[in-house]
């Protein structure tokens, strides 16, 4: 009996498994709550998924159409994120956040064949800058390339513009992410005169000793860090230990949280990363999200990510989705929008400094605008500093530019080597 | 009442010896052969192909694979991970290196040298054994992994590391690449287990079969009644790694399309084969089906149940999926030692009796 009643709810699954709710916006999100990068993951969707309920509840969904919201665990494994993508891309997907390369440069050529969006806010290929070839895939505002080129200005800024005779060394996680920035970073020490030493740490990486053992003796001027999970917090506890002064440290916007830093407790005063946003509940959208969200318990997971570094993430991810959603529904002047029209408003996207505080959030993300030979936004970023005393990052710089010449002619050659490997001819699609 | 046997005689020594001397499991045999050829096909939908069926077709070769070293031969492996990178690695080389070559062509070259990776590798049986072999595999599956993370030939110096499967065709239908459709990729997987089934069980009923278990039985007396331990145990890492060889290239160019050596074979991959070997059961052809199906499609309909079907947080799905599985595998494991395959020869032996059973 036990047995028939399993079975009759596995076949209604099975058939339920694709429901078409009509009038409905799907934001689905391949979020990873478990798994060893569960800290960041959580941290991401909780944002990613308060904001939705925000719109829901403050505005009644997107030009009057509710939002639905679903959640696929991947744990950022691969195979499993194979497994999500099957699961909702009959149920009309508006944009895919996978939040992890490895899944994204998998989902790349199967979102281009079933004409699905993907927004790989500040990690992905970096290379779908180029429009013209990466038709479905959007990386604004900012990539990897960005980060390493933002964080080499800010460098060349303290040292008075020359970083002749320095050392850097790359510290990265061993995948398809952490290898990102080397080609940038070559090439801009090679411009620059620095040199650079590349040091791969395996997934999921609490294990560094060797690493930490190289960097000591190769006595680098600054460590540059593109680390996720748990190699964070281990990694700046090595610096730590070896003494290498926290100032010179400076880690990706993936590396500069706070489930990065709290873990290694005082050790930690004086560690920079990247910033792509602002962070904190110092900005008048919390006043809704409270009221709306958080009060109600309404908000995702435990509720105690609000306001982290992460958690902002999340919610500025959803904010452009919302954005470009609206900006879908003006262009095509029909509110229940498919992902094929969510394309076009991703495509179109104008983020100005007034939208941005009329959305209660002045001065948190860049202004910036996408077009189809420029899916990457402006590429600035901010360097923040973490106060350990305090216990919060501060922002120590203005919008830092990065050197998008150089970037926008490495993707288009990059761009162009996919397009020649898959037979594709670049073109806009509006 | 389901095996009638009476009056089903054999007049012949090939009839006697043939791989299902049962009636009732032949007819079972071509019936499933018949459904999965015939039938699957035009019920299957997109997200059964790409989610379930056919990484369960591909764990089932790599899961024969090791059963044919572990459960016939005897020798320890947890190299597995590294050996289906391998055959990736040879696939996507071979794929970008010939690309008017048929795919077929492609994955079958690619378990050939999977075979000779796994016989330099399994030169050390010879020396070591049980354990010490165990970790003498592991130091292949470091090793091989740390080759293609750190040699960019491998991945064609791709700024990243990642291979990913160009779109390859077989009688015109796409296989690989973004644009292969559910049934063609199930089709090829299917035809690719069907044809490695048969050859296991085939082999491992024949002369080399024998040898193999005579070594995994007692290696000295084995050697004794005249069997080389040389030639049978590198033909059991030659033709266990050829197998493999082959899940990793259909895992790499059919289901997953893009992969990185760290990440899609690591150790964890060994491990979850090594359990569908054990769980399963040793040194069964049946077992290498039932141990991927339970560690394959079992998390994924557990996930679906929990999910989909009463509606519970992804998270804590996922954590009760682990729980969950975890405590069949020991439950399992302690109803039946020697795995699911051991449970069914008990339940068939059973019916065979039924409805006198003694």
């Amino acid at each position: 009996m036990k047995m028939t009643r399993l079975a009759a709810t596995l076949a209604a699954t099975m058939l339920a498994a694709a429901p078409m709710l009509a009038d409905t916006l799907h934001f689905p999100n391949l979020s990873y709550r478990t798994g060893p990068f569960a800290a960041g993951g959580i941290a991401f969707a909780d944002g990613y998924a308060d904001y939705f309920t925000l719109i829901n509840e403050r505005d009644g969904g997107i030009g009057g159409v509710p939002i639905r919201y679903s959640e696929c665990e991947t744990a950022y494994n691969t195979e499993r994120g194979v497994e999500c993508y099957q699961s909702i891309r009959n149920d009309s997907p508006l944009v895919l956040q996978p939040l992890s390369t490895g899944i994204t440069y998998q989902l790349i050529p199967r979102t281009m064949e079933d004409g699905i969006p993907m927004h790989t806010m500040g990690y992905g290929r970096t290379s779908a800058v180029n429009g013209e070839v990466f038709n479905w895939t959007f990386n604004y505002p900012a990539n990897y390339w960005d980060g390493a080129s933002v964080i080499v200005n800010y460098l060349l800024s303290e040292n008075d513009n020359s970083l002749e005779g320095k050392k850097i060394v790359l510290l990265y996680h061993n995948s398809a992410y952490g290898r990102e920035p080397i080609a940038t970073l070559n090439t801009l020490s090679e411009r620059y005169g620095f040199q650079l030493v590349t040091i791969g740490v395996d997934s999921p990486g609490q294990e560094q000793g060797s690493q930490w053992l190289q960097i000591r003796r190769e006595r680098p001027d600054y460590v540059v860090m593109w680390g996720w999970g748990v190699m964070n917090p281990t990694a700046i506890r090595e610096a730590a230990n070896i003494r290498f002064p926290m100032e010179n440290f400076i880690g990706v916007w993936w590396s500069g949280s706070q489930q990065d830093v709290v873990p290694v407790g005082a050790a930690a005063h004086g560690y920079k990363a990247l910033a792509m946003h602002g962070t904190g509940t110092d900005y008048p959208i919390y006043d809704d999200l409270r009221r709306y969200v958080i009060e109600p318990g309404k908000f995702a997971g435990t509720g105690d990510e609000v306001g982290s570094v992460l958690y902002s993430r999340g919610l500025y991810a959803a904010m452009l989705a919302v954005e470009a959603a609206k900006k879908a529904q003006e262009i095509h002047g029909v509110a229940v929008i498919t992902p094929a029209m969510m394309r076009d408003g991703m495509a179109n996207l104008e983020i100005t400094e007034e939208l941005m505080t009329e959305l209660g959030l002045p001065n948190f993300g860049p202004a910036f605008s996408v077009s189809c030979q420029n899916h990457g936004g402006s590429g600035a970023a901010m360097i923040q500093q973490w106060d350990a005393n305090a216990g919060e990052w501060n922002l120590i710089t203005d919008w830092i530019y990065p050197d998008r010449e150089l970037i926008m002619q490495m993707a288009l050659e990059d761009s162009l080597a996919f397009a020649a490997e898959n037979n594709m001819t670049p073109a806009c699609m509006n | 009442m389901l095996y009638r046997e009476a009056g089903d005689f054999k007049t012949s020594y090939v009839a006697d010896s043939q791989t299902f001397p049962i009636r009732f499991d032949r007819y079972g045999y071509y019936f499933l052969l018949g459904f999965a050829f015939l039938v699957m096909p035009l019920v299957i939908n997109d997200y059964w192909a790409n989610a379930i069926v056919v990484p369960f077709l591909i764990y089932t070769i790599a899961a024969l694979g090791l059963n044919i070293l572990i459960g016939y031969c005897g020798q320890l492996s947890l190299g597995t991970g590294a050996f289906m990178a391998v055959g990736a690695y040879g696939c996507y080389k071979l794929m970008t290196a010939f690309p008017e070559l048929n795919i077929i062509i492609v994955i079958v070259f690619a378990g050939f040298i999977t075979a000779s990776v796994g016989v330099l590798f399994g030169l050390p049986s010879l020396r070591i054994k049980g354990f010490y072999l165990a970790v003498a595999t592991l130091a292949a599956q470091f090793f091989l992994i740390w080759l293609f993370t750190r040699t960019a030939w491998f991945y064609n110096y791709s700024p990243t590391g990642m291979i990913s499967a160009p779109t390859r065709e077989v009688f015109g239908f796409p296989v690989t690449g973004p644009r292969a459709s559910a049934v063609s990729m199930y089709m090829i997987c299917l035809c690719f287990l069907v044809v490695c089934a048969w050859l296991a069980r085939n082999l491992t009923r024949g002369s080399l079969g024998r040898q193999w278990m005579a070594i995994r039985d007692m290696d000295i007396a084995a050697e004794i009644i005249g069997v080389n331990p040389l030639m049978a145990k590198l033909t059991a890492f030659a033709v266990s790694s050829f197998f493999i060889g082959i899940a990793g290239a259909l895992l790499f160019a059919v289901y997953l399309g893009a992969a990185e050596a760290g990440e899609a074979f690591g150790i964890d991959k060994s491990f979850l084969v090594l359990f569908m070997v054990i769980i399963g059961g040793l040194g069964s052809i049946f077992g290498a089906f039932a141990g991927a199906f339970f560690l394959i499609v079992g998390p994924v309909l557990l996930k679906l149940l929990l999910v989909n079907g009463l509606g519970w947080p992804t998270d804590l799905a996922a954590h009760l999926e682990i729980m969950i599985i975890g405590a069949l595998i020991l439950v399992f494991l302690i109803l039946e030692p020697h795995g699911i395959a051991a449970l069914w020869r008990t339940i068939k032996e059973k019916l065979r009796l039924w409805p006198f059973p003694y």
